[in-house]
C-alpha cells in the first residue's frame, strides 16, 4: 500500500516537474496540474494509511479514538483540490489570453532562437 | 460595547470581505459608489488596525485570542492579534489608504472589478497576518495571491500578461512546496496550531526531528520565494516593474508578507525554547540575505529604468531584512521591524510617484538617456535655456522632492528614518560583544554598500530625469495622485521625528516575539483538560 502511493506521487511528481520545465504554457499547466494531484495526494497519506479499515465507525463496536480515520488531513486535501483547482482555471484564462496577445504558446511570448 | 471590541480581532478580515462582495454585484458603471464603498472600507480598515495597535500596546502588551466557533485552540481555527500583527494591520491599513486613493482619478478605470480585487488584496493580507493557524496561513496565501494575479494583470497590455503568466506560474509552483511542507509538519507533530507546534518541537523525538525540519525548510522556500530571496527572487523585478502603480504599491507589500511570515513561525518554532531545533536554518537566512543584498544592489545599478530600478529596491530591503533576521537576536529584530515599517512605505511610495513623473516623459526617454551617457552627448542642448533663473514649475518641485526623500529613505541617509532603521539594525549587532564577528563586519559592509549602490543609482535616475532632460511638458498630476505620496512621505518623516516612541514599540514587539510565552500561553489557554470546552472570553 505504502510502496504504491510512494510510486504513484513519485511518478506524478517526476511528470509534473518536468512538464513544468518544458517551454509551451500547456504544458506549464498540465505540469502544474499533475503536481497539485501528486501534493494532494501526499497530504492524504500524512494521515497514516491502513487497508480495509471502517471510515469513522466499524459496525458493532464503541467508538474511540484510536479507531478513527485522521480528519483532518481530509479537510486539508479538500480545501487544497478547491484553491488549486480555481488557480488553475485562472491560470488557464492568463495562458489563452497570452496566446492571443503575442500570437505564441511559449512561455516568454517568443519564440527562442528565431 | 465590550461584546463588540471582542470582534476587533476579525474585523479586519470581515469589512475587505463584504466590502468585495458587495462592490462585485454593483454594475461596472456605478464607479462612484464603488469607489466610495471601496473608500468606506479602505478608511475603516486603517481606523480598525489604528484601534488594534493600541489595544496590543495597552497594558504592557495584550495577546487576543479569537476562536472561532469557540473551539479551544487544538481543534478549531484562531485568529490571534498580538503587537506584531497589529503592526503589520496598521501598514496594510496605510497603504491601502494610499493605493485606492492614488487610483481614483485613473487606475480604477483601466478595467473592470479593479474595486473588489483591491479588497480581497486587503482581506488575504489581514487575513495572513492575523492568523494563528499553519493552515489558514495557506488560505489567506491563496486569496491574496489570486487578488494580486488580478491587480497585476488589471490594466492588460503585452507586458502585463507576458510577467503575469510567470508571477502565476511561480506563485502555484510556491504554493504547492507551502503544502507539502505543511503537511509534513502535520504528519510530524500532529498539529497546525502554530503555538502548539512551537511546544511539541522541543520533545520530539530525534529521529522525527529531521523530517519537521525538512518540512519547516519547505515551507520556508514558500516563503523566500514571496521575499524574493537571491537564488528564488528573479521573477520580482520584472513583475513588479510591470504593475500598474496603484497596484504596485499595495502588491510591494506581498513580498514583506514572506518576511512577515519567517520572522513569525521561525521565531516561534524555532526559537529558543527548542530544544536541539533551536536557532534552524539561521545561517541560511543570513547568507541568503546578503546574497539577496549583493543581487538587487547589482540590479539597483544595472537598471535605467525606474520601475525596475524601485523592484530591484523591494529585493534590497528583503535581503537586508532577511539578513538582519538570520542574525537571531533580540535587540535587532527591534531594528529589523524599524525598518520594515519604513521601508514598506517608502518602496509604496516610489512606485506611486514612478507613474506621475513618467507620466511626461515621451516613449523612450530610457533609451535615449542610455545612448546620452555612452556617447557623451547632449551637453550643448541646455545651451537655449533662454537666460538665468528658469522657473521650475511647482509640480516638478513637488515631485523632485519626493523622488529625493524617496531616494534618501531607500539608501539609508540621514536624516530621514531609513538612516535611524539602519542604525537601529547594526548598533546592537556590534555592541553585542566584544568579539565582533566575521559575518556582522560582511553585514555592515553590505549595508552600507546597498545604499552607496542605491543613491548612486537614484541619482543618476534623478539628474536624467528632472535635470538633463526636463519633460517636454509638465505632467498633469491631480491632487488625489500626488497627496497619498506626500501621505506616505509624511508618515515616514513623523516616523524619524517619533523614533523614541515607535523604537519603544518594535522593541517590545522583539522581546515578545524572542520570547513567545505570552503568545503561546494565550494561544492555548481554555484547552480543556477534560469535559466540554468551558465558554468564556471570546
Amino acid at each position: 500500500m505504502e510502496l504504491i502511493l510512494s510510486l504513484g506521487i513519485g511518478v506524478l511528481t517526476g511528470s509534473g516537474v518536468w512538464l513544468l520545465l518544458r517551454p509551451r504554457t500547456f504544458q506549464v499547466i498540465v505540469g502544474l496540474s499533475l503536481l497539485s494531484y501528486a501534493v494532494n495526494l501526499f497530504i492524504f497519506s500524512t494521515g497514516g494509511l491502513r487497508t480495509g479499515a471502517a471510515p469513522i465507525l466499524e459496525g458493532g463496536r464503541a467508538g474511540t479514538l484510536a479507531m478513527h480515520a485522521d480528519p483532518v488531513p481530509q479537510a486539508l486535501v479538500l480545501t487544497a483540490i478547491v484553491i488549486g483547482f480555481a488557480t488553475t482555471a485562472l491560470f488557464l484564462v492568463l495562458l489563452l489570453a497570452a496566446r492571443g496577445l503575442t500570437g505564441t504558446d511559449h512561455v516568454d511570448g517568443k519564440e527562442s532562437g528565431r | 460595547m465590550s461584546g463588540w471590541m471582542d470582534h476587533l480581532t476579525i474585523a479586519p478580515i470581515v469589512v475587505p470581505l463584504l466590502a468585495g462582495a458587495v462592490t462585485m454585484l454593483i454594475d461596472e458603471r456605478q464607479r462612484t459608489l464603488k469607489a466610495a464603498i471601496g473608500m468606506a472600507s479602505a478608511l475603516a480598515l486603517l481606523g480598525l488596525a489604528i484601534l488594534a495597535l493600541t489595544v496590543a500596546d495597552s497594558g504592557g502588551g495584550v495577546v487576543r485570542v479569537y476562536r472561532l466557533g469557540d473551539w479551544p485552540a487544538n481543534f478549531g481555527i484562531v485568529l490571534v492579534l498580538d503587537r506584531f500583527a497589529a503592526l503589520m494591520l496598521v501598514l496594510t491599513g496605510i497603504l491601502g489608504v494610499a493605493a485606492l486613493t492614488f487610483s481614483l482619478p485613473r487606475w480604477q478605470k483601466a478595467g473592470a472589478h479593479f474595486q473588489s480585487l483591491f479588497q480581497f488584496q486587503l482581506m488575504g493580507l489581514n487575513g495572513a497576518f492575523l492568523t494563528g493557524d499553519l493552515f489558514n496561513l495557506f488560505v489567506f496565501f491563496e486569496i491574496m495571491l489570486a487578488a494580486s494575479y488580478g491587480l497585476a494583470l488589471h490594466g492588460s497590455g503585452l507586458a502585463r500578461v507576458r510577467a503575469g503568466l510567470h508571477y502565476i506560474a511561480i506563485n502555484l509552483s510556491a504554493s504547492l512546496l507551502f503544502l507539502i511542507g505543511v503537511s509534513m509538519i502535520y504528519g510530524i507533530s500532529g498539529t497546525l496550531n502554530m503555538a502548539d507546534l512551537a511546544g511539541r518541537v522541543a520533545s520530539l523525538a530525534s529521529e522525527d526531528r529531521g523530517l519537521l525540519e525538512a518540512g519547516a525548510a519547505i515551507l520556508g522556500l514558500a516563503f523566500l520565494i514571496k521575499a524574493g530571496m537571491w537564488p528564488l527572487g528573479f521573477w520580482l523585478p520584472n513583475t513588479y516593474s510591470t504593475l500598474g502603480s496603484a497596484s504596485a504599491a499595495i502588491v510591494s507589500i506581498l513580498s514583506k508578507v514572506g518576511i512577515y511570515a519567517v520572522l513569525r513561525l521561525w521565531l516561534l518554532v524555532f526559537g529558543e525554547g527548542a530544544g536541539a531545533s533551536s536557532g534552524f536554518g539561521g545561517t541560511v537566512l543570513l547568507i541568503g540575505g546578503l546574497l539577496t543584498i549583493g543581487f538587487g544592489s547589482i540590479a539597483v545599478l544595472a537598471t535605467q529604468n525606474m520601475a525596475r530600478l524601485a523592484g530591484a529596491t523591494v529585493l534590497v530591503s528583503s535581503g537586508t531584512l532577511l539578513a538582519a533576521i538570520g542574525a537571531g537576536q533580540m535587540a535587532v529584530t527591534g531594528g529589523v521591524l524599524f525598518y520594515l515599517t519604513s521601508s514598506v512605505m517608502a518602496v509604496a511610495g516610489l512606485f506611486l510617484l514612478i507613474e506621475l513623473v513618467e507620466r511626461g516623459r515621451g516613449v523612450g526617454a530610457d533609451v535615449l538617456a542610455v545612448t546620452r551617457e555612452a556617447f557623451g552627448e547632449g551637453d550643448d542642448e541646455d545651451a537655449d535655456d533662454g537666460g538665468a533663473g528658469v522657473a521650475i514649475p511647482a509640480t516638478m518641485a513637488i515631485l523632485g522632492i519626493g523622488f529625493m526623500s524617496s531616494a534618501l529613505l531607500l539608501a539609508g541617509l540621514p536624516p530621514l528614518s531609513g538612516f535611524l532603521a539602519k542604525f537601529a539594525i547594526l548598533s546592537p549587532l556590534l555592541s553585542a560583544g566584544p568579539e565582533v564577528p566575521v559575518t556582522t563586519w560582511v553585514l555592515l559592509a553590505a549595508l552600507v554598500l546597498s545604499g552607496l549602490a542605491t543613491v548612486v543609482a537614484m541619482t543618476r535616475v534623478g539628474i536624467d530625469v528632472f535635470w538633463a532632460s526636463p519633460a517636454a511638458e509638465v505632467p498633469r498630476v491631480r491632487v488625489a495622485e500626488i497627496a497619498p505620496v506626500l501621505l506616505l512621505l509624511t508618515l515616514n518623516l513623523a516616523l524619524t521625528i517619533q523614533a523614541g516612541p515607535a523604537m519603544r514599540y518594535m522593541e517590545d514587539t522583539a522581546r515578545a516575539l524572542h520570547a513567545p510565552q505570552d503568545y503561546n500561553g494565550a494561544v492555548l489557554s481554555g484547552i480543556p483538560t477534560a469535559g466540554p470546552a468551558a465558554g468564556g472570553a471570546r
